[in-house]
């Protein structure tokens, strides 16, 4: 872990978002740290993909900033834009991988377009991207042929192509078997551990939760606000009635 | 009198033909719901009604079944109907005089109101002729949105500026072209065909039949070419990127590309465009060179004409502005459904049967855009003399 004095690395001041005048959630207000996991959790619907949506600037909040050092997400130039998104790696729920390429293909597009590097030192760094997530093999197959354990697995290859400082994770557990997602759980540790990445993710398995996450981002669709941010076993034990209703499994605590 | 028909049973005559099986009756603080007798399939079941009017929310109904002798599922099912308005008004319904076997699945169907429960969304209200309304005007705000980001995303194209794969161009060149040529080929033969054979019957009737040569021609290289390659690419290939773009789309692939900065227009419509822009003028040539040469077969067999004529005829028909105007449109039109296939399938929802619709919907518009790209351009060749 960093120390608590670094500046963090993303902060989200007063966000609110909305689609049209439906409003999902309003006034989050948190600090991304330089080397933990937060997870971000709450009921399905409540807005936790949306939110990882503005994080990563694919939704512009209908209020609030999503400051990357004290360059804002969604008012910054392009130029700016263009460094910050080198700063993160996105893997979505289903993975997204291209499927009309190859995992390498997939991999060796972001060095292609964003690196100087020539063909063959691209194939060598998509090829070792690949064999971080145990996939070193697999670098010339479509991504129709792999088992959702793997796909998810060749999307964070892909999100690590740039070796971004901040990976976001989207739902990295969801629709596997629990080999698979302890595996997956294991990866992003090994990944915050030997590259000091630090990890965004949604999720609501609460397994994968407390195995992972240094700090917990709860939001409550009813409140339509995050009532709870820190420690998932704190949040079990002393938490908003709510939120430890969520972490004990619906069953009122 | 036996004829006329019944009428709606009133609550007081179904009591009257059942009086053994349900009954209501005022209790201390609410009602209770006796139910008796044997309500196994194939006894005759009164019409269920609640008393009128109904408990206010907040008292209660109580659910007795001590001389009920005989149930089934069915039961369960008949209950739940009756109960449920009662249970929505936010009457308290009681059923501990109920055997387990009824209780379980009504208690289960009818649960205690929590506070915190699943709201269900509002019923959407139908949509009037404003809803209509604002989603076309919305439709067509995104499409002219999607024609203004093509516009700047060619302009990086000149400047060099943009994010295109050359692989992904050629991939689409092969689609487009080549592998289009069988049906067009077909298609535009037949026409031509046709053509000869309907526009030589009307001709020898004033002993005109050497003048089929200029309607094929005309006909053909000026209209009808462009017209059916136009009408043929968008069921091939409009659908096509609509489809791939549209499954894309829910599988977050497009999302990945914006992630990474890379501009979706530039990086899988472009290549599509261009691809169909270059292909467009060669099929177009090619399918006008079939539809003539089709014309021969009626010309020599049926009308008499011979070959050399015919010809002779086709050369001397044809002329540069046929020829360009037939380009020409033909072209605007194959650009035009490559440009309804990429806007459905980049702006579809998010879901399997989204990909459906954004296909239909891109098949459609192409065809329409179609249509009126021809008349606008016809007023417009024809108003200025050519």
């Amino acid at each position: 872990m960093a120390a608590g004095d670094d500046p963090p690395l993303v902060r989200a001041v007063g966000l609110t978002l909305a689609f049209g005048d439906e409003v999902i959630q309003r006034a989050l207000s948190f600090d991304v740290r330089r080397g933990e996991v937060l997870a971000i959790v709450g009921a399905s619907g409540c807005g936790k993909s949306t939110l990882l949506r503005h994080l990563i600037g694919l939704q512009t909040p209908a209020a609030g900033q999503v400051l990357y050092g004290e360059h804002d997400l969604h008012s910054c130039d392009d130029e700016v834009l263009a460094t910050l998104r080198r700063r993160f790696g996105v893997m979505f729920q289903s993975g997204a991988l291209w499927s009309s390429m190859t995992l390498g293909e997939n991999v060796m597009l972001p060095l292609r377009l964003f690196t100087p590097l020539n063909p063959d030192q691209r194939r060598q760094r998509a090829r070792w991207k690949l064999a971080l997530v145990g996939l070193d093999d697999a670098f010339d197959l479509e991504p129709s042929e792999l088992s959702g354990g793997m796909r998810k697995r060749a999307a964070i290859a892909r999100a690590l192509a740039l070796d971004p400082e901040l990976l976001y994770l989207d739902e990295p557990s969801s629709g596997l078997d629990p080999f698979s997602a302890a595996r997956l759980d294991r990866l992003i540790l090994n990944l915050r551990r030997h590259l000091g990445t630090t990890v965004v993710m949604v999720s609501h398995s609460i397994d994968s939760v407390f195995a992972v996450a240094d700090r917990l981002l709860f939001l409550d669709d009813l409140e339509k606000t995050m009532t709870a941010l820190d420690a998932p076993q704190t949040l079990a034990a002393h938490g908003p009635a709510r939120v430890r209703e969520f972490l004990h499994r619906g069953a009122p605590a | 009198m036996i004829d006329r028909p019944a009428p709606a049973i009133a609550p007081a005559i179904a009591s009257a033909i059942a009086p053994e099986l349900i009954s209501w009756q005022r209790a201390d603080q609410g009602w209770t719901l006796r139910l008796t007798g044997d309500w196994r399939k194939g006894a005759t079941l009164p019409t269920l009604v609640n008393p009128e009017p109904l408990p206010p929310a907040g008292s209660s109904v109580r659910v007795d079944a001590q001389g009920l002798t005989g149930w089934d599922t069915e039961t369960a099912a008949h209950l739940w109907a009756l109960l449920a308005p009662l249970h929505h008004g936010g009457v308290q319904l009681d059923f501990d005089r109920l055997p387990e076997a009824l209780r379980a699945p009504l208690t289960l169907a009818l649960p205690v109101q929590s506070v915190g429960a699943e709201a269900l969304p509002a019923e959407p209200t139908p949509p009037g002729p404003v809803d209509h309304l604002r989603a076309w005007l919305q439709d067509a705000l995104t499409t002219a949105a999607f024609l203004g980001e093509v516009a700047l995303s060619i302009g990086r194209l000149l400047r060099g500026k943009a994010v295109m794969r050359g692989s992904d161009y050629v991939r689409q060149l092969d689609h487009c072209g080549p592998m289009s040529l069988p049906i067009v080929s077909l298609t535009c033969f037949l026409i031509g065909l046709m053509l000869a054979y309907m526009g030589g019957a009307q001709l020898q009737r004033i002993g005109a039949q050497s003048f089929i040569a200029d309607v094929v021609t005309v006909g053909v290289v000026r209209e009808l070419a462009g017209l059916m390659t136009g009408v043929i690419l968008a069921g091939r290939i409009g659908a096509a990127f609509a489809a791939q773009l549209a499954t894309m789309q829910s599988n977050e692939e497009i999302d990945a590309l914006r992630a990474l900065g890379i501009d979706p227009i530039d990086y899988l419509v472009l290549p599509r465009l261009l691809a169909m822009l270059t292909v467009a003028p060669l099929l177009i040539a090619y399918a006008a060179l079939v539809g003539v040469l089709a014309g021969l077969p009626p010309v020599v067999g049926i009308y008499g004409v011979p070959a050399w004529e015919y010809l002779h005829k086709c050369m001397s028909a044809l002329n540069w502005t046929h020829l360009w105007i037939g380009l020409f449109k033909g072209t605007m039109y194959i650009v035009l459904v490559a440009l309804a296939g990429c806007r459905e399938g980049l702006h579809a929802g998010r879901n399997a049967q989204a990909v459906g619709e954004a296909t239909t919907t891109a098949v459609v518009k192409a065809l329409l855009w179609i249509v009126v790209a021809a008349s606008a351009s016809t007023i417009l060749f024809q108003s200025l003399g050519l």
